[in-house]
């Protein structure tokens, strides 16, 4: 039998705070991938790169580098389930490893609190780790149940952009997620501007709610239009967006879509044969039970 | 019907000096941008909002210092990089954008609702902390009740409320600590 992968399970906000169904079950699938997930104790928010990194450089630079201590200090490469902090780790860690200026700066902060950076780890989100080390071909080879559905894929802006700060160079077209949801027995239906962004990023949805919902509301009537039975992504920030933005779009305009939202890892776990109830997916505002119904 | 605007620019209004500043916060290739527009045909934002990338980027470039620091429409763009990706020119306007942004925090023109935001990461660790309604949906899901993060140790709150005083980030933010 091989050794377990190990990784540091970094957790974020908006999982472990508003959809801890996603934790769940994440955790309930690593096992079954051969992958072990050690607790990062003491982590804090990313710092969300569009928002943190829009007000002041070196704290978000600081706050980032200090999450990845606590990797370091694991002896584990980073695993995330937001494209968000995937976004903020992974570019701070790429900046810190090349930069020995702001490597020296950061340290500076960083030993206040008895901490130093060293560059000895790798920052993986859960797409990518799932995509490259196992593959659409291997993920196959392990349903227990194909998911007759058709899914409208999202990808999330920042598990793709800036292409200069990440592993798959696809910022326009990209085909693996949809690989990945296809290998589970589901069709990804094209729909209108499948890569607009879900419009929660950049500090947006805090400073002009009205706009960002906008956004929200054109992607998911464009999901509708396509008859797709759900939201599948792998981003926490935009299921929150997708999902409790539907009954916030509700609210204020009187359109109601009624698209359930799953995360990605939540959607392996279906094919993977799991119990809905071990993959926490009864805790959305839009409720999922006419997807689990169809499988 | 409206009569066409006169509007005079006196050069002494403008911060010659302001496009260098930005580049050196972070927008380094701002002087690069040749206004093709690239970045405005393909923002989200902008097809719903008047904010308009590479007008942004023109006025920052002639030297607008303030009027486009005060500018609250620097606050649409979403970070989605389409635009970074496309640019032609490889000007980057997301980091142009991101520096500008930074700059206007500088100068006082943080908005409430993300000093909010950045309050809650100096309270509790992250930027959206956990509430009643989460405690009892992770402990009915089996999960630990408050998650293994800065909300579970003490200690770890405390070394990121000593990292942004040491950045001096709750000043800048106006952050009262209790």
């Amino acid at each position: 039998m091989t050794m377990a992968t190990q990784y540091a399970f970094y957790l974020g906000c908006m999982i472990p705070n508003r959809y801890p169904g996603i934790e769940l079950a994440t955790r309930n699938i690593a096992p079954i991938l051969g992958i072990e997930l050690r607790d990062m104790e003491g982590a804090s928010c990313c710092p969300a790169p569009g928002v943190f990194k829009s007000f002041n450089k070196p704290t978000w630079l600081a706050l980032a580098a200090r999450n990845l201590t606590i990797a370091e200090s694991m002896g584990c490469d980073i695993l995330t389930l937001c494209s968000g902090c995937y976004g903020t780790l992974k570019e701070a860690n790429e900046i810190l490893k090349t930069d020995s200026e702001q490597r020296d700066k950061v340290n500076n902060v960083l030993n206040e609190v008895k901490r130093e950076y060293r560059g000895i780890i790798q920052v993986r989100h859960i797409a990518e780790v799932l995509y490259r080390d196992f593959g659409p071909e291997k993920l196959a080879g392990m349903v227990k149940k194909p998911l007759h559905l058709n899914v409208a894929v999202h990808y999330g802006c920042h598990l793709l952009r800036p292409t200069k700060y990440r592993e798959i160079k696809s910022p326009e077209r990209p085909r693996f997620l949809d690989e990945m949801v296809e290998s589970l027995g589901a069709k990804s239906i094209p729909y209108r501007d499948k890569m607009l962004c879900c419009g929660a990023g950049g500090g947006v949805r805090a400073a002009a709610l009205d706009v960002s919902l906008d956004m929200a509301r054109e992607k998911l009537q464009n999901v509708k239009n396509a008859n797709a039975d759900l939201i599948v992504t792998p981003c926490g920030f935009c299921v929150f967006q997708f999902d409790r933005g539907q009954i916030e779009i509700k609210d204020k305009t009187g359109i109601f879509f009624n698209v359930p939202v799953l995360h990605y890892v939540q959607f392996l776990g279906l094919a993977l044969g799991l119990p809905p109830e071990k993959l926490g997916v009864y805790n959305n505002a839009i409720p999922t039970d006419a997807v689990i119904k169809k499988i | 019907m409206a009569e066409p605007q006169k509007k005079v620019v006196r050069l002494d209004e403008l911060d010659m000096g302001f496009s260098e500043a930005v580049a050196k916060a972070g927008g380094e290739k701002i002087n690069l941008c040749i206004q093709c527009g690239t970045c405005t045909a393909s923002c989200p934002s902008g097809r719903r909002t008047a904010f308009r990338t590479r007008q942004l980027i023109r006025r920052a470039v002639l030297g607008f210092r303030e009027p486009v620091l005060s500018d609250k429409d620097l606050w649409l763009c979403t970070t989605c990089y389409t635009c970074l990706e496309r640019c032609p020119r490889g000007v980057d306007p997301t980091d142009v954008i991101l520096a500008i942004r930074t700059m206007a925090v500088q100068s006082g023109h943080m908005l409430d609702r993300h000093k909010n935001t950045a309050s809650l990461v100096m309270k509790s660790g992250h930027a959206v902390p956990i509430d009643d309604t989460n405690r009892k949906t992770r402990t009915s899901l089996g999960l630990t009740e408050v998650p293994p993060t800065t909300h579970m140790f003490g200690n770890a709150l405390a070394e990121v409320q000593e990292i942004v005083k040491k950045t001096g980030f709750d000043k800048l933010v106006g952050y009262e600590w209790k």
